[in-house]
């Protein structure tokens, strides 16, 4: 229980020690394929980990949390593009769509059991996914929005750099990760993770479910759409891919590689999925099979997340020690 | 009008098929299975080969709904079986797995392009005249299977004691299994049923409809809207819902061709709203 009491300064510490450990890394090993895979690493990794947030805390299985990312991938680029407007700014006003839209949605979807609430996010995001490709004019259909996206400068980052592209991704990240975190351990999040054990009691102890859930999938969704901008920098541009269900099942599979129930565990998940994407895609080009029976594997053989099994492990050990003692 | 009708109807008849297995699926075992658009797609491409072996349409039917009914047996014994009463995201994770696998089996063993089997030769006359609008005769046979499986589908259910035993058994499993009768044998039929219809839908849907690797997951989406419309478990309510779905598609590009699929929702939405039960679906416990 002492390490949920910890304080937000404490976590704010925490991140900005990754932050200067992260920066170190390029200086390190100067490698333009390792700063690829940390900012396609990071974008996940928000992604994940705000779905999490809704998987993990809130027991609300969304399946179609990827319209978010994709949603935020759109909207940023699309901004950029067409109105010239200052990157925070666009950014801003990329999160406060994710927002509206994730109200909207959500109003429809949180009250469903969850089923219905998977399957109903999935249907969702199938139609999110379906306008993109449908609405070429504005999107560029199929064959996603090119043209790259203008990037002036702001506050002294240049995100043509590559370096700032990828400081600047750690440090969405480290800032998303401290604020969930915050939010997990604050009063709602305690009030969320009471609903997802029992909402009937919940309900009884004066917590409005609805509207606890709500807010959770409006957040998570405003995450997860910073999670979208980050990746339509890296590919300068957005695809429908990032609003298909593929990315939402992905999810879903980084949240149980790593762990659901440790707050690092989607982040641990979307390094290791990343990395066997990578590995699948060097050897073979059907990375669906291939993903497709490491899941069945996982699921029927390991049935949790790595980090949740470690610390399990970690947690018997040091019962059974002080048994002994 | 007739030939935009019929052309929903066609839509609408499918989307029953695998909206029935669907619905008969979670109707039993409480568990909504992702990959019951593959089934369709294995339907599909099955049929594709055994028309290109064997020439006769009609074996084309029995074969491809058999085959997929095997692959819904191995799949409910071999894996969903393991998940049932867990997590949702277990369940979740082992049909996306599957579907994975399946649509990337397709790519190895059928190829990735678009394929199609083309029309049989019973079926190569003419079309029909109706009220000024054309009419292809398969479209006819299509409709008439679909209602004669439907209706067969309704009999067992309704009036056999294998039907009995699968409506107690959505009721209350335990109670049905305390009293003597194999509930995981009684699961895995259910399955294989379900695997059958989506066997024939494809089977039906394979001289109509190009093939894809990805064709699977759009009837998927479809077919669970017809059963949140139609009621979850409610196999009239799926006919019912499939219909309204099929017209909703047809008449619907003709005069929104950018919002087809968001008319569609925007009807499951107003049904959830107005009976979150859907039509034809009782408070389910």
């Amino acid at each position: 229980m002492i390490l949920s009491r910890r304080s937000l300064a404490f976590d704010i510490a925490i991140g900005a020690a990754l932050l200067a450990i992260l920066a170190l890394l390029p200086l390190l090993f100067p490698s333009k394929a390792l700063v690829d895979f940390m900012i396609r690493g990071a974008a996940l990794a928000l992604f994940a980990t705000s779905l999490n947030l809704l998987v993990g805390y809130g027991g609300m299985v969304s399946f179609g949390h990827g319209m978010f990312f994709g949603l935020g991938a759109y909207s940023f680029a699309l901004l950029m593009q067409r109105t010239g407007m200052p990157i925070p700014a666009a950014f801003a006003i990329t999160l406060v769509m994710c927002a509206a839209a994730a109200f909207v949605i959500g109003l429809v979807c949180v009250p469903l059991k969850e089923l219905y609430f998977a399957f109903l996010t999935l249907a969702f995001q199938m139609l999110v996914h379906s306008l993109i490709v449908l609405w070429v004019p504005l999107t560029g259909g199929d064959q996603g929005l090119r043209g790259g996206i203008p990037r002036p400068p702001f506050l002294g980052v240049h995100l043509v750099n590559q370096t700032h592209l990828y400081l600047t991704s750690c440090a969405l990240l480290l800032i998303g990760l401290v604020l969930i975190h915050h939010i997990v351990q604050s009063p709602f999040g305690y009030a969320l993770r009471m609903i997802r054990d029992n909402a009937a009691r919940a309900s009884f102890l004066g917590v409005n479910v609805l509207r606890v859930r709500l807010i959770a999938f409006v957040l998570a969704a405003v995450f997860a759409g910073v999670g979208g901008v980050i990746m339509s920098l890296f590919v300068s541009g957005a695809y429908p891919e990032f609003a298909y269900w593929t990315i939402s099942g992905e999810g879903i599979f980084m949240i149980m590689l790593g762990g659901l129930n440790s707050f690092l565990g989607p982040t641990v998940g979307t390094v290791i999925l990343l990395l066997l994407n990578d590995l699948a895609t060097r050897f073979t080009e059907y990375y669906g099979l291939t993903l497709g029976i490491v899941i069945l594997l996982f699921v029927l053989g390991l049935r949790r997340g790595l980090l949740d099994g470690l610390i399990g492990l970690w947690q018997r050990h040091a019962a059974l020690s002080k048994a002994d003692a | 009008m007739i030939t935009q009708a019929t052309g929903g109807l066609i839509i609408g008849m499918l989307l029953f098929l695998v909206a029935a297995g669907l619905t008969l699926i979670f109707g039993v075992l409480r568990v909504i299975n992702f990959a019951h658009g593959s089934f369709y797609m294995l339907g599909a491409y099955f049929a594709l080969t055994i028309f290109q072996l064997t020439g006769s349409y009609t074996l084309t039917v029995f074969g491809a709904g058999v085959a997929t009914a095997l692959v819904g047996l191995v799949f409910e014994r071999l894996f969903m079986s393991r998940v049932y009463g867990q997590n949702v995201l277990l369940q979740l994770l082992v049909c996306y797995g599957f579907v994975l696998i399946f649509d990337d089996g397709v790519k190895i063993l059928w190829g990735p392009e678009f394929k199609s089997m083309g029309m049989p030769a019973a079926f190569r006359v003419p079309p029909l005249f109706i009220a000024g609008g054309v009419v292809p005769p398969f479209y006819l046979f299509l409709v008439g299977t679909t209602i004669l499986i439907g209706l067969t589908l309704w009999l067992v259910i309704d009036k056999t004691r294998l039907g009995k035993t699968i409506r107690a058994a959505a009721n209350n499993a335990n109670m049905v299994a305390a009293l003597g009768i194999n509930t995981s044998a009684l699961y895995g039929l259910v399955f294989a049923t379900g695997g059958l219809l989506a066997g024939f839908a494809g089977a039906l849907a394979a001289p109509v409809r190009s093939l894809t690797p990805g064709m699977g997951f759009s009837i998927l989406i479809e077919s669970f809207i017809v059963t949140v419309i139609g009621g979850m478990g409610s196999i009239a309510g799926a006919f019912v819902a499939a219909i309204m779905i099929g017209l909703i598609r047809s008449f619907g590009s003709l005069g929104f061709p950018l919002f087809t699929e968001g008319l569609m929702y925007l009807f499951m939405v107003v049904v959830l709203i107005a009976k979150p039960t859907g039509l034809f679906g009782r408070e389910v416990a």
